[in-house]
């Protein structure tokens, strides 16, 4: 109270520590971010069109959202199951399962990549076979919505893990003591129970998924309209000179974390004023 | 033949076919994958454009060119690892070299399949200076002046330094023979006059045109005379030594790869045809030198006479050059100890 006061009582002092802050944020923050859109409109909207309808940046947006497509459902699958898994039985290796579902944050991207390259290239010990039986898993979109899975599992499990632990078992052993059978158990009482947590994870993975570039470099192969996904395109344009493309197509990867960070917030809102 | 259709899964191949619809061509019925390094990207462009012609005019039938482009080195790696490239178009000969040694995908005798050691254009190591060189530099002994800043990538990660390193020291064998001393010593102060060692070429450009860094950046006489054409108004001029490297750009069939893609004959036709004359007129236009006589001769203000010495006469071969210059403890380390 006395150290509030005290701050209290030296106005310039907060307001110098307020104009600090809102300048730190803005020279970190805001200014980049800005620059960005600075430079993808720096010769005129039509050339930020002809940019962005190029048929290659096309086929890289189109890539990463096949990307994010299959990655999101798969682990909205996974990480639920997992949860549901760690938070209502109890088996030995449990604590350790919960340990494991974090690799894929401990490690970096470029260690990822090189695992599944390892496992799955052509000298690895699956890939010899894939090799025979002519089917091409890395340096193809397989390979990059592997290696996205991989680095993005854990969102929706760490989101869910924590609330399903806290929330207890109880309400769905009334469920079943009622007569309800499994599925009916899940999809009135523990579904509801998780939703907003849910779906703050997809947001996580899809976040991670559209933006993702070190474990994608590795596998992708870098063929131009096949296995460029946005991230990497924009580091090809940049090595290109194209600097007013590049940034094109850092605007979009900028507007999709701009409307990700929106419905978070919405969905952090929402969960706050359902849990209290 | 499809390429996605190799892949895993029918369904998926569908939700991937509709979803990435940027390219229809991806459809083609025959189609090839280059492999190439990452600055060669507008130059495959062009020539693949004149490729896809000539073959719909030889034997009517459509074809598809794919590129893949990035740093030779680890470009290479991932056509061992898998990535199931027909052909190769790099700049740097032992990064050929490793697809024979560690993947067994080409045979050895590689080199003897095209014209010129199957290097269909080459380049050689260049200065670019400031406007009006105000350094006055004009040749290799210049550059360990005093007053002199360079920018050159680092020899140790990129291909693009070892080829000016060794163009230095070809031309430091000329001047002082068999004097070891006096030429470890240019070499030590050439090297010791090198404001930044960026890991890439591109870096290095970047550290001379936009950070201002150096009064000469050593690099490809390509590169520099499109960095020249990329900033009209910097007023950037060239200076070509006496002496330089002989910077080959090695094309090779990767044989295993395109037998299975069943493109083999489609492969050597796509190397071969770099050597025609109007793939030969596109590639000048690009700022590489070419093998055809009249070609030269067409272009022969932009590219000035000067002695090119190969690696076998200045280090006997790139094994021997890496073994003994570049490799852990070799002569550069020692030369950059201080």
């Amino acid at each position: 109270m006395k150290h509030q006061q005290r701050i209290a009582d030296q106005p310039w002092l907060r307001r110098l520590l307020i104009t600090l802050a809102v300048a730190a944020i803005g020279v970190l923050l805001v200014v980049p971010l800005m620059a960005i859109f600075a430079q993808a409109f720096s010769a005129g909207a039509g050339v930020f069109w002809d940019n962005l309808t190029d048929e290659y940046t096309l086929h890289a947006i189109g890539l990463t959202l096949l990307v994010a497509g299959l990655t999101v459902p798969l682990n909205l699958v996974f990480g639920t199951f997992l949860a549901w898994l760690v938070t209502r039985f109890d088996f030995p290796g449990r604590k350790l399962l919960i340990t494991l579902i974090d690799i894929p944050f401990a490690v970096s991207p470029v260690v990822a990549g090189l695992l599944y390259l390892l496992l799955y290239g052509s000298n690895g010990w699956l890939g010899s076979w894939l090799m025979d039986q002519d089917i091409q898993l890395m340096f193809a979109w397989p390979g990059i919505v592997m290696v996205t899975v991989f680095i993005t599992c854990p969102f929706v499990a760490r989101e869910l893990i924590p609330l399903m632990q806290q929330q207890g078992a109880s309400e769905e052993e009334a469920a079943i003591t009622l007569g309800a059978n499994g599925w009916q158990m899940f999809r009135r009482v523990t579904l509801p129970n998780i939703q907003w947590a849910l779906l703050y994870g997809v947001v996580l993975t899809n976040a991670r998924a559209v933006g993702e570039f070190g474990a994608v470099a590795v596998v992708s192969g870098n063929i131009r309209g096949e296995t460029n996904t946005l991230p990497l395109h924009v580091e090809l344009l940049y090595q290109d000179y194209n600097l007013v493309g590049a940034f094109t197509s850092a605007s979009l990867l900028a507007g999709m974390a701009l409307i990700t960070l929106l419905l978070k917030t919405l969905l952090e809102w929402r969960q706050h004023k359902v849990t209290h | 033949m499809s390429f996605i259709s190799k892949t895993l899964g029918r369904p998926l191949a569908a939700a991937g076919l509709a979803i990435t619809l940027g390219s229809g061509q991806a459809l083609a019925e025959t189609n090839l994958l280059n492999s190439s390094y990452d600055i060669a990207r507008e130059l495959f462009a062009s020539y693949n454009e004149l490729f896809v012609d000539h073959w719909q005019e030889t034997t009517g039938e459509t074809v598809e060119i794919r590129q893949s482009h990035g740093g030779s080195s680890r470009q290479a790696q991932a056509i061992i690892q898998g990535l199931r490239a027909d052909v190769v178009t790099y700049n740097q000969v032992t990064d050929v070299n490793i697809l024979h040694e560690r993947g067994g995908l080409l045979p050895e005798d590689w080199q003897s399949r095209f014209p010129n050691a199957s290097s269909p254009y080459y380049s050689t190591m260049a200065f670019l200076v400031r406007k009006d060189n105000p350094k006055g530099i004009s040749n290799w002994d210049d550059l360990t002046r005093e007053d002199v800043d360079l920018v050159m990538p680092n020899p140790k990660t990129s291909g693009n330094a070892r080829y000016t390193y060794l163009a230095a020291l070809g031309y430091a064998q000329q001047t002082w023979g068999e004097d070891q001393d006096a030429i470890d010593t240019f070499m030590k102060s050439l090297l010791g006059r090198v404001a930044v060692f960026d890991t890439g070429g591109r870096g290095a450009t970047n550290s001379f045109v936009e950070r201002n860094i150096g009064d000469a950046l050593l690099t490809f006489e390509s590169e520099i005379q499109g960095i020249i054409a990329a900033f009209p108004d910097r007023e950037f001029e060239i200076v070509v030594p006496e002496v330089s490297f002989l910077a080959e750009f090695p094309v090779a069939v990767v044989e295993d790869y395109a037998e299975r893609n069943g493109n083999l004959e489609l492969a050597n036709a796509y190397l071969e045809h770099l050597y025609s004359k109007e793939a030969q007129r596109l590639l000048a236009g690009f700022n590489y030198r070419v093998y055809d006589d009249e070609i030269r001769a067409e272009f022969s203000d932009r590219f000035p006479e000067l002695q090119l010495l190969g690696i076998q006469e200045i280090a006997g071969s790139w094994e021997n050059a890496m073994e003994t210059h570049f490799a852990s403890g070799g002569k550069l380390d020692q030369l950059q100890r201080r």
